[in-house]
């Protein structure tokens, strides 16, 4: 089984955008080691020569006439936004001096 | 994460329920992104079940089933990415309809897994479920994963199907009754149902399935990785929780708003999902789960090219004590075990309510059929119902 290390934890955690204390970090590591033995069952199981499956209907290329519709107005979209203007989101200052 | 959001449009079948005169009376408690079975992972703190206060309601859409077994409502909606409609129907008691992949449009529902998710429904007997059915499926703009396949009468031809009296072809996985971890008096149940179908002039057919213990394992691998990429979307910039700390650049800003808005549960999904999605592991768990669906699929295919319905328990036990389950990672997932294979293989399943254990608890059996045969599934649904006097 691939080796669960504190190394690979913070790979993942970082690239999933995600931060871990200490004790939370001891607890996703113990649930990552479980839930990667969980899925290595998956070995046994005999695939040659089977393609992968990455659409379960045989939809293609639904497409609609580029009108636009279903918009929302500025004032809707900024409704839930935490920080906000009024015409703007603003995000902490990305370009350093 | 979603705490204080309000929602700036209506979801599609929301729409098309207020467009029939529906009512809608409110909003029910899920867990967490959808993720659980039982309805403890919730920021909001778990439903109960009505049936016994002491036990869970079953999840991800506990709320949803409860809300239908008190009588607080006629019908509820409920997403099924992996169960999340028929187990806490089971549960709780009523009827649970997963339709088919694509038969409801999901404009407006939140992403779990994308090839997984689909709108459920709960009610209390069939031609409920058949008539909001009939006005929530079909195509839709907004989505384009929806089925073209024009809406079926599904509501008044039931009863036409169910005058008919037909007699099915039914098969059921002789694995799933006899897996070490169902429940006996569930087995007996069902073993006493199949009698009765046989007796009443249908066929039933013991078949072998395998891959019945890797359904658990693929659907996981899938799904965690589909929903580390959907809930990529939280960042708290545009909605959704923001940190009230100060960070010192964009990306720790991102990991403060995910790390604070996103429940255990959630995190530990996403950190599997990207762990089997990550270019040195991509092969070995993503690519082979893809791999083991195929392989469902066909067998799915071979399974309805000579049987009108599968029949299966929906879950190995009745519904379970508040903090029962809460060991192991993965103690929760194989819950899932008779359900996954529905959302796998994209074809409709729905719960029955037919039995009580002796100690009150309810549960029930659940039915599948080939995609987009709902119809066929809701009139054999009606005359189970009929049959063992649930009406």
């Amino acid at each position: 089984m691939v080796a669960i290390t504190d190394q690979l934890i913070d790979d993942l955690a970082h690239l999933s955008r995600l931060t871990f204390d200490d004790a939370e970090k001891a607890a996703i590591k113990t649930d990552m080691e479980q839930m990667v033995q969980f899925v290595e069952k998956l070995n046994e199981v005999d695939t040659t020569n089977v393609d992968p499956l990455l659409h379960i209907t045989p939809n293609q290329n639904i497409f609609r006439e580029d009108i636009v519709e279903g918009s929302i107005s500025r004032e809707e979209a900024l409704k839930n936004v935490p920080k906000t203007d009024g015409t703007y989101i603003l995000v902490p200052k990305v370009i350093k001096k | 994460m979603l705490s204080g959001y309000t929602a700036v449009y209506n979801a599609t079948v929301v729409d098309r329920l207020l467009a029939e005169g529906a009512i809608i009376i409110g909003r029910q408690n899920c867990d967490e992104f959808a993720m659980g079975s039982s309805n403890e992972h919730s920021a909001y703190g778990p439903v109960l079940n009505d049936a016994d206060n002491t036990r869970v309601p079953g999840g991800s859409s506990g709320g949803s089933a409860v809300a239908v077994q008190a009588g607080l409502c006629m019908v509820s909606l409920g997403s099924d990415t992996g169960g999340s409609v028929r187990q806490p129907a089971d549960f709780c008691g009523v009827v649970g309809l997963k339709p088919s992949y694509g038969r409801i449009s999901r404009y407006g529902l939140i992403a779990y897994a994308s090839t997984f998710d689909q709108i459920g429904i709960f009610s209390i007997n069939i031609p409920d479920a058949a008539l909001i059915l009939e006005v929530i499926a079909g195509a839709d703009d907004m989505d384009s994963t929806v089925s073209q396949e024009p809406v079926v009468a599904y509501s008044s031809l039931l009863s036409e199907e169910r005058n008919a009296g037909k007699k099915y072809k039914l098969a059921y996985f002789r694995q799933a009754l006899e897996h070490p971890s169902l429940d006996p008096e569930i087995k007996s149940a069902i073993t006493g149902l199949i009698d009765r179908l046989t007796a009443a002039g249908h066929s039933v057919t013991a078949i072998d399935f395998e891959l019945l213990d890797y359904v658990v394992p693929t659907y996981y691998v899938l799904t965690t990785a589909e929903a580390s990429t959907n809930l990529s979307r939280y960042d708290g910039v545009k909605f959704g929780h923001q940190t009230a700390e100060k960070t010192e650049d964009l990306t720790a800003f991102y990991k403060k708003n995910r790390s604070e808005g996103f429940g255990r549960e959630v995190k530990k999904r996403i950190m599997l999902g990207t762990f089997v999605l990550s270019a040195f592991y991509f092969d070995a768990y993503f690519a082979k789960a893809q791999q083991i669906r195929r392989l469902l699929s066909q067998k799915s295919q071979e399974i309805f090219n000579n049987y009108d319905a599968l029949i299966s328990p929906n879950a190995p036990c009745v519904a379970f004590k508040l903090g029962e389950k809460q060991g192991d990672a993965t103690e929760m997932y194989l819950a899932d075990i008779y359900t996954v294979f529905a959302n796998l293989v994209g074809i409709p399943g729905i719960s029955l309510p037919l039995f009580r254990t002796n100690d009150g608890i309810p549960f029930g059996i659940q039915v599948m059929s080939d995609q987009l045969k709902e119809l066929s599934l809701l009139a054999l649904s009606d005359q189970l119902m009929q049959s063992e006097g649930k009406h």
